[in-house]
């Protein structure tokens, strides 16, 4: 979470408290609504033995922590969290973090066609449909006549069967970089230009301008990225559409595990269970990346 | 922190509305006794129709059907009563899992449709969960004495039957064979009328074929992706092969891992362990696309498959089949029925077996318009209407009348009502089937992936012992 | 290094570096380019004559232009409400303390992370029937809304925090009420950032299928992204003629929205802040 300067401390913008609340109320009545009463109830239903079928979703019987339990015992489960992590620091952490803050640093100083160009097929990526995706990539990694083994001359090469977890990420660097880019372009256009200027005329390289001005300017939204893509690709159900987790398990990342559970298998409850668990794992990320990254600023 | 921030204050509001909303949510949602004489003499009657096809999309001759021939069809039977009735079909079109969770938080609300398309192998679920009511209870005396159940036999009423009590009317049903792959036959030295009477038979004609070059001899459906299929295509036919059903009605018992069940894994293993089948085709998420489009170029000898396949997939249209058609289907695939595991193994002491589904009308017990729901689903259960799908696209229809009138120019599907569904098993509808399946599917995968029938075998029993407890186990 | 070198090297290589990437985003994409423009399209990316057949299959389907209307009332209703209501909530929010606010919206975002999971449906589905708010695009909007607006305040409020107090203090001193601060000083500064969240709003919401298909029973108001599903053929085949060129009718209201938005508000604004 970014930390407070003093100044906020006091109502500069003259706002004052009756406006503020009035300001917030909205956006909170929406929320609470919307989000936090079907988010609590989903958790409530994580405490039962709840289906949506069958006798489980009629006289749904109280498991208490049972479904934590079953969870934490199921080699399933703890196999997937670990396929989680990887695809996560993999895909998001590094990938969509690192190449989306390149396209958008490389991207201002190129010129409009390449801008745009790239920018549209990187936005692509982002905005189609989960089902034509998934076309799209049987297209490209198909054993028989996928577009890959096309070009690399390999014949009968099962990229999703071979190297279901190096696949996954990649799609969701493909998938996902465009977030970032968006973000951070719109967080370097912050930056003020005078600075760099400043810089540049005192003979700094494009790194040390990017380490000496950029980054201490835009390190809340690197925080704020991060923070939320790991969020996301946590939560991302989208791999499914390309190994279905498999072959037997090799790609089976939680929200994958979740929709097994809860959806094909029917144990909701289990399935929400799940989601808190998820929930308790970003918890425990996040405070490691506030750690991280506030002990580097009190490093410089 | 001294004091309640705003946002603190706020949040507890937003809980404080939460809570209120949770009260209402539970009275709200006991449901009322059905009463089949409901509105029976209702002058105006609003109905709504829901399945899972739509125009222009999944279906689209079923959702035509409905629109255009059934609902114009039934108004009018109802304005000749006097009756002024409106219809509205919502179609959907998404794949199975979704239209059925959708279709139970409806059931469970009683806000969605009167009448509703259901796969019989749904029913347990629904039933023992209390969103469908027996036909009896629901409409009564009409629909105990509707004179279509003659022409539906007995075996294809329990597809849509829980418990010895009618649900729904099924729609149609299908069956499962062998095809086969003529002129690999003949390259292969393999007769043209090739009727497998055991398993063994299966095999060496796979061998046989395995002496071609880049032909995959044998593709039986396995593995986790292919989903159902696999249970339904693969593991069941071949375990009612073995002698017995999967699951023993009269004790309440499913088959552990018994000396048919490691049979069947068995078979498995000398399919994909020696070569004969392709075992990536198994465990890629689009393997069985992949396992029609390869049958369709003439790389795949024997496959197993319903009649699904035959009519919608290798059809010579290609304006229907689209890719996966095969311009001359007719003279190229054969078929043969499924051998049990030697002459007379099989269930009853078959020689052959098959597994056969099919979905089904039902009605919502929270229907406003009983009766005229009841009419509704007899109208499209009726011949008339059941010959006009059957016209508008080719399958097997529940009724015995109407497949003797629209089946004779299809071979296949003339074969499969005559010969297949007189020797076929239908799934359990019991409510943890959807798990044992899955458990099925599971112990093929792990047989696929190199381990031995018997840790398969093993593993299966111990998922099953988890879904349905031990008592429910047989064998072991 | 010379430093003429130097720069040579550095172009060469940001030219190659671009190039890398232009194929690793676009190859994916062949399928989609080469599809709908090819007579017998398949799951394979490959061009065996050129036709214009395809696009006939989507004019002449019913459900196509309907679906497009459906996702632009659902995507644009949900991204105006998101941006409108986490301005406010996020600039309130970043210039009045309140203390433990970061956690708060920590919290609420993590929450927001268990609602788009399938097991928060039923909740959702009950609680909006409750509400008579099924079938009803509102409570699509509505729901959509709740899920989005914890991260668009989190990704606003960091924007708004970089707006120099200075600014907004000056101009009090020159007698600027405080909704003139808003919309001289405090607006044009956090515009590229309201233009990223609006449209990631929009984008989120544009390819949704779970939340419409479930709350939404008339078929004649689902969205593309749901009528996208249901390109099968009779025997449930991928209709690959109607998908790949309905993709790319569903892709261009989001391209050109994005180039619009980017033009007018967005990216394009930059060093406003001359310090």
């Amino acid at each position: 979470m970014p930390s407070t300067s003093p100044a906020a401390e006091r109502d500069v913008a003259g706002l004052g408290r009756a406006r503020a609340l009035g300001f917030v109320a909205p956006a909170l009545v929406v929320i609470g609504v919307f989000l936090v009463f079907p988010a609590v109830w989903t958790l409530y239903l994580g405490l039962l033995d709840y289906s949506l079928t069958g006798a489980g979703a009629q006289a749904p019987t109280f498991v208490g922590l049972g479904n934590y339990t079953e969870a934490l015992g199921d080699p399933a489960f703890t196999r997937s969290l670990g396929l989680t992590l990887v695809y996560v620091g993999g895909s998001a952490v590094l990938g969509q973090n690192v190449l989306g803050f390149a396209l958008a640093w490389r991207l201002r100083g190129a010129g409009k066609v390449v801008r745009s160009g790239l920018t549209v097929l990187v936005l692509l990526a982002w905005i189609l449909p989960g089902s034509v995706v998934a076309f799209l990539w049987q297209a490209l990694l198909d054993r028989r006549g996928g577009t890959l083994n096309a070009l690399l001359g390999t014949t009968d090469q099962a990229w999703v069967l071979d190297h279901p977890m190096w696949v996954i990420v990649v799609f969701n660097i493909w998938r996902g970089t465009a977030f970032s880019m968006l973000l951070y372009t719109a967080a370097l256009s912050s930056v003020p230009r005078s600075h760099l200027e400043v810089a540049r005329m005192s003979g700094a390289s494009g790194w040390q301008q990017l380490r000496d001005v950029v980054l201490p300017t835009v390190r809340r939204h690197v925080l704020t990225n991060t923070l939320l893509i790991t969020l996301w690709t946590f939560n991302d159900f989208s791999p499914y559409l390309l190994t279905g987790g498999g072959p037997n398990g090799a790609s089976e990342i939680l929200p994958v595990y979740v929709y097994r559970e809860a959806i094909i298998g029917g144990h909701l409850g289990y399935g929400s269970a799940i989601s808190l668990l998820l929930l308790l794992a970003n918890l425990v990320i996040a405070v490691f990346y506030l750690r991280v990254l506030r002990g580097r600023t009190e490093a410089t | 922190m001294t004091r309640p921030s705003v946002v603190a204050r706020l949040a507890l509001c937003g809980l404080a509305t939460s809570a209120l909303l949770s009260g209402c949510v539970g009275a709200k949602e006991a449901g009322d006794a059905a009463d089949p004489s409901a509105n029976a003499d209702a002058k105006d009657v609003t109905l709504v129709v829901s399945a899972n096809d739509v125009k222009g999309g999944k279906n689209a001759a079923e959702a035509a059907w409905i629109e255009d021939e059934v609902i114009p069809a039934f108004v009018a039977q109802q304005k000749a009563k006097g009756v002024t009735a409106k219809v509205t079909f919502n179609g959907a079109g998404v794949e199975d899992e979704q239209y059925k969770t959708k279709l139970e938080l409806n059931l469970r609300t009683g806000s969605g449709s009167d009448v509703f398309a259901a796969d019989g192998i749904w029913l347990g679920e629904l039933a023992a969960a209390g969103y469908v009511k027996p036909l009896d209870d629901v409409v009564g005396d009409a629909a105990k004495d509707w004179d279509g159940w003659d022409q539906i036999s007995e075996a294809v009423q329990a597809n849509l039957s829980f418990k010895d009590q009618r649900y729904g009317i099924p729609n149609g049903t299908d069956g499962r064979v062998l095809y086969v792959n003529k002129t690999l036959f003949a390259k292969a030295g393999l007769p043209a009328d090739w009727q497998p009477t055991s398993w063994d038979e299966v095999l060496d004609a796979a061998r046989a074929l395995k002496k071609l070059d880049g032909v995959t001899p044998l593709q039986v459906n396995a593995g986790v992706p292919m989903g159902e299929a696999t249970t339904a295509q693969g593991f069941l036919p071949l375990l009612a092969g073995t002698g017995a059903p999967l699951y023993d009605e009269a004790k309440g018992t499913w088959q552990g891992a018994t000396p048919g069940v490691t049979d069947v894994l068995d078979f498995y293993r000398q399919v994909y362990g020696e070569g004969l089948g392709d075992p990536r085709m198994q465990q890629d998420k689009a393997g069985r696309d992949q396992s029609f489009a390869e049958f369709a170029q003439n790389k795949i000898g024997i496959l197993a498959e319903g009649d699904y396949f035959w009519r919608s997939v290798i059809c010579p249209s290609e304006e229907d089949c689209g890719a996966t058609s095969m311009k001359n289907r007719d003279e190229v695939v054969g078929w043969a029925k499924i051998p049990a595991k030697q002459p007379g193994t099989g269930v009853g002491g078959q020689d052959f077996v098959s597994v056969s589904g099919g979905a089904g009308w039902m009605l919502s017990p929270k229907t406003k318009y009983p009766q005229q729901a009841w009419e509704l689903m007899a109208l499209m259960s009726s011949k008339e209407m059941q010959e006009k799908l059957s016209e508008a696209q080719i399958r097997v229809s529940a009724r015995a009348d109407v497949n003797a009138e629209t089946l004779e120019n299809d071979p296949l599907l003339s074969f499969i009502s005559e010969q297949v569904l007189p020797i076929t098993t239908y799934r359990p509808s019991d409510e943890a089937y959807n798990e044992v399946s899955l458990a099925i599917q599971q112990a093929t995968a792990d047989v696929v992936s190199g381990k031995s029938p018997q840790e398969a075998a093993a593993t299966y029993a111990k998922s099953l012992t988890e879904a349905v407890g031990a008592e429910h186990v047989a064998g072991g | 290094m010379n430093p003429v070198v130097r720069t040579l090297l550095s172009r060469v290589g940001g030219y190659v570096g671009a190039c890398l990437l232009v194929v690793f985003f676009a190859l994916p994409l062949l399928w989609l380019v080469l599809t709908p423009f090819t007579p017998n399209p398949t799951y394979r990316a490959s061009l065996s004559g050129v036709t214009l057949d395809n696009f006939r299959a989507l004019v002449d389907n019913p459900q196509v232009w309907p679906s497009i209307r459906n996702s632009l009332v659902l995507a644009g209703g949900s991204a105006l409400l998101v941006v409108a209501l986490a301005a406010l909530a996020a600039y309130a929010l970043s210039r009045v303390r309140v203390p433990g606010r970061d956690q708060l919206l920590y919290a609420l975002l993590l929450l927001s992370s268990i609602v788009t999971g399938t097991a928060a449906m039923v909740p959702l589905f009950l609680m909006l029937f409750q509400l008579g708010l099924i079938d009803r695009q509102v409570g699509v909007v509505l729901v959509l809304t709740g899920g989005l607006l914890p991260a668009a305040v989190f990704m606003l409020k960091d924007f708004v925090d970089s707006v120099p107090r200075s600014y907004e203090e000056s101009a009090r001193v020159f007698g600027a009420k405080p909704n003139q601060v808003l919309r001289h000083v405090v607006l044009p500064v956090i515009r590229p950032g309201m233009a990223t969240v609006g449209v990631w709003a929009l984008v989120q919401v544009w390819g949704n299928f779970l939340v419409p298909y479930v709350l939404l029973a008339n078929p004649s108001k689902q969205p593309a992204a749901v009528v996208m599903y249901t390109f099968y053929d009779a025997g449930g085949q991928p209709d690959f003629a109607l998908i790949s060129t309905f993709a790319l009718v569903y892709s261009v209201p989001v391209v050109l929205l994005y180039l619009v938005v980017n033009r007018r508000y967005g990216f394009a604004f930059q060093g406003g802040i001359k310090g």
